[in-house]
């Protein structure tokens, strides 16, 4: 087992493979080329060449995620090829295999490893090829740097020589087998991520300075009321700006021009009367309506022994409720794309996680093939889940139909805010019961959450409703409902979910969905029944957990912590606290341990965090690392600041003002452990480490002053009257 | 076509101000063709814009390009390139501080600023500096040890 304790430590030592991978960037080309895109096939992952270079494709991109280091380095390792010959296409639905979207931490999981099966079969193909031209056995062969070579040494044969350009023709073979990891040259080595240069330099090629020919400027117009009706529009408004086109489709209204400063002008300029609209509730109702909103059933997701039953007869009980608000993505960048839409046919480039999927529903509102419809992804600002990088395609999409010509839409701030589809609001319920002795017997979570419409192929958009388009209605959430259930042994227990028929805002996946507030409420109940039962936090959690890997991540995390071990809370400022998930209860071990200060008016400051990561076999330590580190932070600042604010008519946090988030005088100092287990399957890593988060520091403010905060964020003054409340409590 | 004359980068160059309240960052992305700084908000709330102005960092968002007559602009592109970074560049890159990416001008910008003005910068004043830039990818620990390591100490 490989230990990673220190970036630092880690980079000096012997792992660190200080190697260009090329970066080309993101792919413009607008012609088709002929290259199977058939995800069964080996061809559609990578592509050999006469010079001795590959390319490999892939229809998982790199979300400033550190995939684009990791492809290669699975791709190099399985071919036997010198990494910085490699070079990777990304999310080209004309190139790239349909792999599903990028989200729920698949990346490594589900692409690397179809990657990784299509190398290994395509180095099987390569040294029976090389056998047959070297006049020995197979089994006497290996693929290294390029060549088909004798294991024991002498001349090979290069790759290039054996199929040139040829494509392999081959299925992926499930059965081919895989190096050995104790063989491994660049997985679980630091390969540093080829678009770091370009992004410091300001040379990156980001989906916001993209320009196509004959590019024009759009901007869309959004009623002040959430689904407000169109029904007029004075165009003469506008009139004194060179250039600007107004383009009206049912309630979908835009401008164009030339310049893009006179399309934002205009854009603000335009008069135009709407009418209806409107939201049900407001932000403040937001919980109470969550509870007493619509049912559309009822799903028992875990049963163990008989919960009423040892509920009913036991003597110590604990219940709470918690609330975890809206959410934005809040994506440093607003969302940006190009649509060149014209003669039956549209290329589109944008930020989408899932180009794929989206192609199909592009095609769709156009009324047009999909055959004829292309996606290329380029890099926008980091997104989470799904922001409203598909909107504006799609905005620029009806507004380039409407004007034939390529339009670029870039939404400004209060689009983002305002308008991104929202990490919907949760209610999670605990029920828990105790002997005298201390040990726990019975536990039921309940969740109340928007139920996902079955088979939804992708999350309906803006415009194509505001221009009465085709598209699926529905909603599509991620899957908020995992992480309910507990990772420890109870005897007694019922995890429910009471599924809701809407959400006041529209929802998307928004990373972790539901599983940060799942996990608040399982670990402050653990915290809770510690307590009752007179025992240290960890040593109660040890108790009842019986993975060994997941003893492992708690056990590490309280000695990289210097966990002091109490059972009574400090109440004294300062405190410490713990969380633990197994996120969607089969995949990453993540322990997260936390020092927090709370001071009078009730400002809470993470002074410390520790964490242990186990995610299997680590493909780039670096890129797990900088993913664990990016998890903690963005969820200290969403358990702590973050809440959608919205009256009847629409989302009124729509600047960095009013949803603010983590900042640089949040920074706690930070200490994380990976778990590298190369002989297991890797796991997710762009999520996992999030979940833990809000639990250990609700923990560790528990710790530092005797009060519970259930409802998320915690902000000052919350925190405030919640202690002054307990104060009057206690007496 | 009005128009004033600035140096950016160290050349001299002319900006459309036909729109006295269109923003620095529109021209220098679309009249120039610098596009390293980003639109963020709008609202010179984030940092994303940020360039450098007679030395001093600015929100290129929220400054008319029109107040800009005889300034000196340097931007991240006149900073330095992937052959021959800044020194804030290359402390950037070995510790691979940047996830999306989309906020990175501005983290850039307005450290180089601070070591300007304040070689050996502390931790405590590193975060001080840089407390008004955003950034959502939480690459805020790699950041501070940037720029700390292109001032030539070390976070110990």
């Amino acid at each position: 087992m490989n230990i990673h304790t220190s970036r630092r430590n880690f980079l000096k030592g012997t792992g660190a493979l200080f190697i260009a991978i090329p970066f080309n960037g993101p792919s413009f080309a607008q012609g088709a080329a002929a290259k199977t895109v058939d995800a069964a096939q080996v061809d559609a992952y990578l592509a050999l060449h006469a010079d001795g270079t590959a390319t490999i494709y892939s229809g998982k991109v790199d979300l400033g995620t550190g995939l684009r280091a990791a492809f290669p380095q699975i791709a190099a390792e399985e071919l036997g090829l010198p990494i910085e010959r490699i070079k990777l296409i990304e999310g080209d639905t004309a190139l790239t295999p349909d792999q599903g979207p990028t989200s729920g931490s698949n990346g490594i999981p589900k692409g690397g490893m179809q990657l990784r099966q299509a190398a290994a079969t395509a180095r099987q193909a390569l040294i029976k090829l090389g056998a047959e031209k070297l006049g020995r056995p197979a089994s006497e062969l290996d693929a290294i740097d390029g060549e088909v070579r004798p294991k024991a040494g002498g001349a090979g044969v290069s790759f290039a020589s054996l199929i040139g350009d040829k494509g392999f023709e081959l299925k992926l073979d499930a059965k081919a087998p895989v190096r050995d990891p104790k063989t491994y040259r660049y997985v679980g080595k630091h390969v540093p991520r080829p678009d770091v240069p370009a992004k410091v330099t300001g040379q990156y090629e980001f989906m916001h300075n993209v320009e196509v020919p004959g590019m024009l400027h759009g901007r869309v117009v959004r009623p002040a009321k959430i689904n407000a009706s169109l029904v007029s529009v004075d165009e003469s408004s506008v009139a004194s700006i060179p250039g600007v086109q107004v383009v009206r489709i049912k309630n979908f209204l835009g401008v164009v021009a030339p310049d893009e400063w006179d399309a934002v002008r205009a854009s603000r300029m335009l008069k135009a009367t709407w009418s209806g609209g409107g939201l049900p509730v407001d932000d403040k109702g937001l919980a109470d309506y969550v509870r007493a909103s619509k049912q559309v059933g009822d799903e028992m997701l875990d049963e163990r022994g008989d919960f009423n039953t040892a509920y009913a007869a036991a003597p110590k009980k604990l219940t709470a409720e918690f609330y975890w608000p809206a959410q934005s993505h809040a994506s440093m960048g607003a969302s940006c794309a190009i649509a060149d839409v014209k003669d039956g046919a549209a290329t589109i480039w944008c930020s989408s996680q899932g180009t794929h999927r989206y192609a199909k529903h592009f095609a769709d509102m156009l009324g047009i093939p999909s055959s004829k419809t292309r996606v290329h992804y380029v890099d926008g600002a980091g997104c989470y889940g799904m922001n409203g990088h598909e909107d504006a395609a799609a905005d620029a999409a009806f507004l380039s139909r409407a004007v034939g010509k390529p339009v670029r839409v870039q939404w400004m701030r209060e689009d983002e805010h305002g308008l991104d589809p929202k990490g919907p609001p949760q209610v999670i319920t605990q029920e828990a019961a105790m002997s005298e002795d201390g040990k726990i017997l019975a536990w039921r979570t309940q969740m109340w959450c928007p139920k996902p419409t079955e088979k939804l192929p992708t999350i309906p958009l803006l415009s194509p409703a505001e221009t009465e388009s085709k598209q699926v209605p529905g909603i599509a959430t991620g899957s908020l409902s995992s992480g309910g259930k507990p990772p420890y042994d109870i005897p007694n227990l019922q995890v429910q979910v009471h599924w809701l028929e809407s959400t006041p805002l529209r929802p998307s996946h928004l990373r972790a969905p539901g599983k940060i507030g799942n996990c608040l409420a399982v670990e402050t109940l653990m915290d809770e029944m510690a307590l009752m039962a007179g025992k240290d936090p960890v040593a109660f959690r040890l108790d009842y957990l019986p993975d060994p890997r997941g003893r492992e991540a708690v056990e590490r995390v309280a000695k990289l912590f210097n966990w002091d071990t109490r059972v009574q809370p400090r109440r004294d400022g300062k405190g410490r606290g713990i969380g633990f998930t197994q996120y969607k209860g089969d995949e990453t071990y993540v322990a997260i341990a936390m020092e927090v200060e709370v001071d009078a008016r009730g400002r809470i400051r993470v002074t410390r965090v520790a964490a242990t990561h186990d995610c299997g076999q680590v493909i780039s330590p670096d890129g797990v690392r900088s993913q664990v580190e990016g998890c903690i932070l963005q969820t200290i600042g969403r358990t702590l600041y973050e809440e959608v604010k919205f009256d009847r008519d629409h989302v009124t946090s729509r600047d960095w003002s009013t949803y603010p988030i983590l900042t640089f005088t949040d920074l706690p100092e930070m200490k994380i452990e990976l778990i590298d287990r190369p002989d297991q399957p890797p796991r997710g890593a762009g999520e996992a480490a999030t979940a833990p988060v809000a639990a250990a520091l609700a923990n560790a403010v528990f710790d530092a002053t005797g009060v519970r905060l259930r409802r998320v964020p915690f902000t000052a003054p919350r925190v405030k009257a919640a202690m002054a409340e307990t104060v009057t409590k206690n007496g | 076509m009005p128009a004033i004359t600035v140096t950016v980068n160290g050349s001299a160059r002319t900006l459309d101000i036909r729109d006295p309240e269109k923003p620095l960052l529109y021209a220098l992305r679309n009249d120039l063709g610098l596009k390293g700084a980003k639109y963020g908000c709008g609202l010179g709330q984030c940092g994303a814009c940020t360039v450098l102005v007679d030395g001093e960092p600015v929100r290129s968002c929220v400054t008319p390009a029109a107040s800009m007559a005889g300034r000196k602009i340097t931007t991240i592109e006149g900073l330095g390139t992937v052959e021959k970074p800044h020194k804030v560049q290359a402390a950037f890159i070995a510790e691979q501080a940047a996830q999306c990416g989309y906020c990175t001008n501005g983290m850039v910008m307005t450290s180089a600023a601070l070591l300007e003005r304040n070689a050996k910068p502390s931790v405590a004043q590193v975060k001080d500096a840089l407390a008004q830039n955003l950034c959502r990818c939480g690459t805020h620990d790699r950041i501070v040890s940037a720029v700390v390591r292109a001032s030539g100490g070390s976070r110990g």
